[in-house]
C-alpha cells in the first residue's frame, strides 16, 4: 500500500541498523510515548535489532492506559442513571474500574453504544431526543479535534441532550514529569500523530529546559529506525534538539485549523493519570462557552478514589521504570482476555504489546513454551 | 487509539468524504483539512482526516533511504 510498503523495505532496514551500529557508542535510553510506536516496536521486534547499549522503554502513550480508575467509575455511574445512552470508542469498553467495566454494565442492560466517530454520537442524540447522551471523550492531541467538532456541531444544532465527559490529555506536561522523575531518559521518540495536530513546536521547551533529544517519528519500521538513528546522532554529538523524521505528516507548526477548533472549545485543567497521579495543566475541560454540554457539571457524582489493583505495576511501567515482565501477574492472572491493569487492555498498551509479541522478547522463563505461537 | 492510517480520498461532498484503505471504503470528516482533492492521501483517525500527506517529503525520505542502502554493504 502506498505510504506503507516503502517504509518496510528490508534493505533500508538493514542499512539503517548498520548506520546506527556505526555511530552508537554511549549507553542510551530512549522512550516512546505513543501507543502506536509501542505496538510497532514490538511487532517488528525492533528491540532485538539494536545494539545492546540502546535501550527502548515505553512511556504513557496509550490514552486508554492512562485513563484513571475514578473516571471509569464515573462513566459507569452515568450509565446506571435512568434515560442515559453512553456512546464510547470501543477501546474503553474493557478498561477496569474499581468494581466493574463498561462491558459488564452493558451486559447487565445499560445502554452503552460503540461509535467510530464523535459525530456518530451527535446522530444518536438527534435520533433519541427523550434520552440524554453522554460521550466519554478520551485521547491525546490527535483525538481532541474530533470531540471539538462534535461540540461545535451540537451547539450549531442547538442540541440539549448531548454531553461530553472530557478526559482528553495533552502530552508535553507528562513528558516533563517523566524527565523530572526519571532523569535516565536520554531521548524521546516523539509521538507522530499527536505532532501532526499540535506541531513539533510543543517540544521546544522540553529541549531548552532539560537538554533532552526529541525526534518525531512515523510508525513504520524504517521510520522508527531512522528516528533512533537521528536520536543517537544527537546524543553522541551532544547536540539535543527537536527534529522531525515523519516529515510527510508533521510540521513545526502542526495543523493550525485543528488547533483553532480545539481552542474554541477546551481549556487546560489539572488532570489525573492512571498510575501517575495528578499533573498540572495536563488535561482539557470544556470552556465557559460550552459548559452547558459538560457532563461533569450536569450530572455531578461523587466517586471515592480507591487504590489501584494490588501488585499491578502499571504506574511503574508507564514511567519506564519497570517492564511488564517484572510484574508477577503478567501472562498469569493478567492477560488481554482477563486484564487486571489498564496497560493490558488496549493493544497499544505496553503489557498487551509485550504479551502479544512475547515470542520476540528475550525469552521470559515464566511464559510457558506452549503459549508461544 | 493513536493509530492513523493513510487513506486515498475518493469522493468529497462539502465537509464529508469517502476514502479507501487497501480496498475498504469508509466515510471521513474533512473539517480539519484544507484544500484537499480527490486522489489526495490523508491520515485518518477516529473518522476524521487529520492532515494531507506531503508527497514531496515522502519522496525525499525514500530517496534518502535509497542512498543509504546503496552505500551499505550489508546484504539483507
Ligand atoms: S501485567 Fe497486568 S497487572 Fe501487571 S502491570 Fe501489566 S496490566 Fe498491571
Amino acid at each position: 500500500m502506498k505510504y506503507i510498503d516503502e517504509y518496510r523495505d528490508k534493505r533500508a532496514v538493514f542499512s539503517l541498523i548498520e548506520s546506527i551500529r556505526k555511530i552508537s557508542k554511549k549507553k542510551v535510553r530512549l522512550m516512546e510515548v505513543c501507543g502506536g510506536h509501542t505496538m510497532a516496536i514490538h511487532r517488528y521486534g525492533i528491540h532485538s535489532l539494536l545494539p545492546e547499549n540502546i535501550e527502548l522503554i515505553s512511556g504513557p502513550g496509550c490514552p486508554v492506559c492512562v485513563t484513571s480508575q475514578v473516571y471509569i467509575d464515573k462513566i459507569i455511574e452515568y450509565a446506571k442513571m435512568p434515560g442515559k445512552i453512553i456512546t464510547i470508542y470501543g477501546d474503553l469498553l474493557r478498561v477496569p474500574g474499581t468494581q466493574s467495566t463498561l462491558d459488564q454494565e452493558k451486559t447487565k442492560g445499560c445502554d452503552i453504544r460503540i461509535v467510530q466517530s464523535s459525530l456518530d454520537s451527535i446522530k444518536i442524540a438527534e435520533e433519541n431526543k427523550t434520552k440524554e447522551i453522554i460521550f466519554p471523550a478520551i485521547g491525546f492531541e490527535t483525538t481532541t479535534p474530533a470531540t471539538a467538532i462534535a461540540l461545535l456541531e451540537a451547539k450549531k444544532k442547538g442540541l440539549c441532550n448531548f454531553f461530553v465527559a472530557s478526559a482528553h490529555k495533552i502530552m508535553p506536561p507528562v513528558m516533563e514529569v517523566l524527565i523530572r522523575d526519571n532523569s535516565e531518559i536520554d531521548g524521546y521518540i516523539g509521538p507522530g500523530h499527536v505532532s501532526t495536530i499540535a506541531g513539533s513546536k510543543i517540544y521546544d521547551k522540553l529541549v531548552s529546559d532539560f537538554g533532552i533529544s526529541i525526534v518525531v517519528s512515523g510508525f513504520e519500521p524504517i521510520d522508527i529506525l531512522q528516528s533512533i538513528y537521528m536520536l543517537v546522532k544527537q546524543i553522541e554529538s551532544n547536540e539535543p534538539c527537536v527534529a522531525i523524521q515523519y516529515t510527510r505528516a508533521v510540521t513545526h507548526d502542526g495543523n493550525l485549523k485543528a488547533q483553532q477548533i480545539v481552542s474554541e472549545v477546551f481549556e487546560p485543567v489539572t488532570d489525573t493519570w492512571r498510575g501517575l497521579g495528578k499533573i498540572e495543566k495536563s488535561g482539557l475541560k470544556l470552556n465557559a462557552g460550552f459548559s452547558s454540554f459538560d457532563a461533569n457539571k450536569h450530572f455531578p457524582v461523587h466517586i471515592e478514589e480507591k487504590p489501584e489493583p494490588a501488585n499491578c505495576l502499571c504506574g511503574q511501567i508507564l514511567r519506564g521504570i519497570n517492564k511488564p515482565t517484572d510484574c508477577k501477574l503478567f501472562a498469569h492472572s493478567c492477560t488481554p482476555e482477563m486484564p487486571i491493569g489498564a496497560c493490558m487492555v488496549s493493544p497499544e498498551g505496553t503489557c498487551a504489546a509485550y504479551y502479544q509479541y512475547r515470542n520476540l522478547l528475550n525469552r521470559d522463563p515464566r511464559v510457558p513454551e506452549t503459549d508461544i505461537q | 487509539m493513536c493509530l492513523s492510517i493513510p487513506a486515498k480520498i475518493l469522493e468529497i461532498n462539502g465537509q464529508q468524504g469517502k476514502a479507501s484503505v487497501g480496498g475498504s471504503v469508509f466515510d471521513i470528516g474533512l473539517q480539519l483539512v484544507e484544500n484537499v482533492k480527490v486522489g489526495d492521501y490523508v491520515l485518518v483517525h477516529t473518522g476524521f482526516a487529520l492532515e494531507k500527506i506531503n508527497e514531496e517529503e515522502a519522496l525525499l525520505t525514500i530517496r534518502l533511504l535509497d542512498e543509504l542502502s546503496e552505500h551499505s554493504n550489508i546484504e539483507p
